[in-house]
Order: structure tokens, then sequence, then C-alpha cells
């Protein structure tokens, strides 16, 4: 049987790709980020997971306005990054692990969750970048995409994103394989993109955020999404990745390693690995 | 069943609602067109001309030629896709967040490295924060 062996997470501002291509790591302003992956690479050299599983949301280049599931879980062979225009150079393709996305698929679909399944799938920074974090060397083990649409509201509530995560990590443990398995939610933490509020930061919540994530990972799912998005701004709901990738094993984890960052670009940065109690 | 305006409460906000994605369903369309490096080409060679060839109100035309965001942002755009014309223009994501609140480049960066705008006074209409000026409703 498959089983979970950690729970990763990081932000995933389209600059930081900027940065990798570059190789601006160690610059000031980006070393107390890129310094916090250290001690997750470490780990991962250790537990060296066989496949993981992202989740993530999109920014347009596979879901746009015209088409925007709720939930989308991809199951191809390989998930191609394409021009965001950012002028950050295109990434190759991240090879995918069809089989446990048609064991999630399989099992979410029969826990009643109607979600859009996708053969052909582009992948967009909120995929790429926390894969080239955690892998700088470009030896990510094979994914899984799991898309949450946290652009166009009305958005999935914290709860149901949380049940959605947690019948992931039930079909990942019912898997028939001998794998071991990292879940990642990217995106977040506090930020808001645009208006007059812009630049809205709220550490203390980030900091509630992260330690409830050990021992207390439901602890978000009490508020709305329209509390989340006045507590940690509008595009800080991205944390309900972080909900759904915590709940696929929701049980007690221990922190592998910890960091938190303000500012990259407009965001309070921050990365969290957790593993298996 | 009405719409939940509950988020107008937060001040300096707009969220990104059926109401506003119906509204801004082509503004944005035009945008994500410009993740396409000749598109980029031709949008900046003749910004009207390539304006004219998507379904835009005049005014969303308008206020993507004079780049006000705050004016697309009324209009429906949604910043993640808003942002593709700051790309083309060669605008860090920082340099635009900041040109919404009316705060100078420098300013906006410094308040960032200080850890961001504060959270009181700006989580609700009526209270005194920073976000809440000025007020364009």
């Amino acid at each position: 049987m498959a089983r979970i062996v950690g729970g990763l997470a990081t932000s995933h501002i389209p600059a930081i790709g900027g940065a990798i291509a570059k190789g601006l790591q160690k610059e000031p302003y980006w070393k107390p980020f890129f310094d916090g992956f250290d001690p997750a690479r470490e780990w991962l050299a250790r537990e060296r997971p066989d496949a993981v599983v992202v989740f993530y949301n999109d920014h347009g280049l596979n879901f746009f306005l015209d088409k925007m599931p709720t939930f989308a879980v991809g199951a191809a062979p390989e998930y191609r990054n394409d021009d965001e225009g950012w002028g950050i150079p295109t990434l190759p393709p991240f090879k995918g692990i069809p089989e446990l996305s048609w064991a999630v698929i399989d099992h979410l679909v029969a826990k009643d969750f109607d979600i859009v399944t996708c053969q052909e799938m582009l992948v967009d920074h909120a995929f790429t970048v926390p894969l080239k974090l955690f892998w700088p060397d470009d030896d990510a083990p094979p994914a899984v995409p799991v898309c949450i649409n946290t652009v166009q509201f009305p958005l999935p509530s914290a709860k149901r994103c949380w049940a959605m995560g947690k019948a992931v990590g039930e079909a990942i443990a019912a898997w028939d394989e001998d794998m071991k398995v990292v879940t990642i939610g990217s995106g977040g933490l506090s930020h808001q993109l645009e208006g007059q509020r812009a630049g809205f930061i709220n550490k203390p919540f980030d900091l509630e955020f992260l330690r409830s994530m050990v021992d207390d990972p439901e602890w978000a799912t009490q508020f709305s999404i329209l509390e989340l998005v006045e507590k940690t701004g509008t595009q800080g709901v991205e944390l309900l990745n972080w909900l759904a990738a915590r709940a696929a094993s929701p049980g007690r984890m221990r922190r592998v390693c910890q960091n938190y960052h303000i500012p990259i670009s407009n965001t309070a940065a921050a990365t969290l690995v957790l593993e298996a109690a | 069943m009405a719409l939940d305006k509950a988020f107008k409460e937060i001040p300096g906000t707009i969220v990104f609602d059926a109401e506003q994605a119906r509204k801004g369903y082509w503004l944005n369309q035009f945008c994500m067109s410009l993740m396409k490096a000749e598109n980029r080409a031709r949008f900046k060679a003749d910004e009207r001309a390539y304006l004219d060839g998507w379904k835009l109100t005049e005014e969303q035309k308008q206020a993507v030629v004079d780049r006000d965001l705050n004016r697309m942002m009324e209009l429906g755009g949604n910043i993640y896709f808003l942002s593709k014309i700051g790309a083309t223009d060669g605008k860090s994501f920082q340099q635009m967040a900041g040109s919404m609140t009316g705060m100078s480049e420098e300013d906006y960066r410094a308040m960032m490295l200080a850890g961001g705008r504060r959270i009181d006074g700006n989580r609700r209409i009526g209270e005194d924060g920073d976000a809440q000026r000025p007020r364009k409703d």
C-alpha cells in the first residue's frame, strides 16, 4: 500500500521563477526565502518520495474564465508549462503518474466530489515553482496536479477543501502500490495584489495558521471565504491549497522545518515541511 | 438569489465575483492574449488597433490605454489577468500592485520591506486605516 510520508507547502510568487532562472538565490533580497529550502531538500533526499500530489490554483493558463472548475485532477503522462507572459523561460515538461491520478479520481467521485478530469493539462507557476523549489535539480518525482479554484468566486469553502484533501489522502492510502507519496500545498500566505489595500499582510494570522498545520490542522476551516479575504487578503485565500494538502494525512504530523519571510514581492512567503508522526 | 456583497465591507478591495467576472470577461480575455509573444508585439506596435480587435467597452479600452488598474478592476478585470499588461510593459507585480494604492513606487516598496500594510484599520470600511484613502465610492 502507498503511504504519505510528508506534507510540504510553499508560496508560488511568479518572481520566484524569475529569480531561479537568473540564479539570484543568494542575493540579499532572495536569500532569506531560498535558504529555507535547505532543510527541506535534506529531508527529501533522505525520504526519496516516489510521487507527489500538488494542490494549487491555476491563474488562467489551463483554466480561464471560459471554463472554471472548482476542483480538477490531472491524469496525464506529462504536464507542460507554457509562456505566462512574465519573460521567464518555459520549463521542460513534468512527469505525471496516471495510475495514481486515476486512483485519486475514482475515490473522489466515489466520495461525491464532482471533479473535472484532465488527460491534457498545462501547468502554470503555481504548480511549477514549488516543484522547482523543492527539487532544484529537476528530479521531482512524478506528479498528480489537483487544481482548486481560488480565482473566480464563489470559491469552495475551507471545509470543503479540507474534505477533498482528506479524500485524496484516503485514495493514496488505499492505492495498491508500495510507494512513498508527499503532498504539496502551493500559494499564500497573506497577500493582496490589488486595490488601495494592496500590500496587506497579516503576520499574526499567518503564524497562527503555520502553528495550526502541525497539531490543529482544521483550525482554519472555521473561517468563511470572506473572513479569509478579510484576514489574509484577496489572494491569501490560496491557503486553501495548504489545507487540502494537509488534510491528506489529517492526523498529527511532526514539523521538519518552517520558514516565514516578508516580503517576496507583495507576499508573506512561507515554507513548511511536515512528516508523518 | 441575491449575490452576497458582504465583501463590500472590506476596504480597498474588489472581490472577483460573478458580477465582475461577467463584466470583465473580454477585458480579461484580451489580457490573457498577451501571454503570447507575437500578441505582445502587436499590442505594443498599435495599442488602440489591437484593443479594437476585442469586444471591450470603450471605458475598458480607455482604462487599458491609461494603465489605470483600479479602473480596470472596477470594470471587471482580475489582477491575475491584468498583470499580463504590466508584464508586457516590463513592470513587476510589486510595481503593478503599488500603482493601485496611491503611494509612490518607493514608498510601497519600503512599506513591503517593513512588513507590509498594517492590519489595524484595514479590516472594515469606516476604520481609519491607510487602505481607505483615497476612497472612490
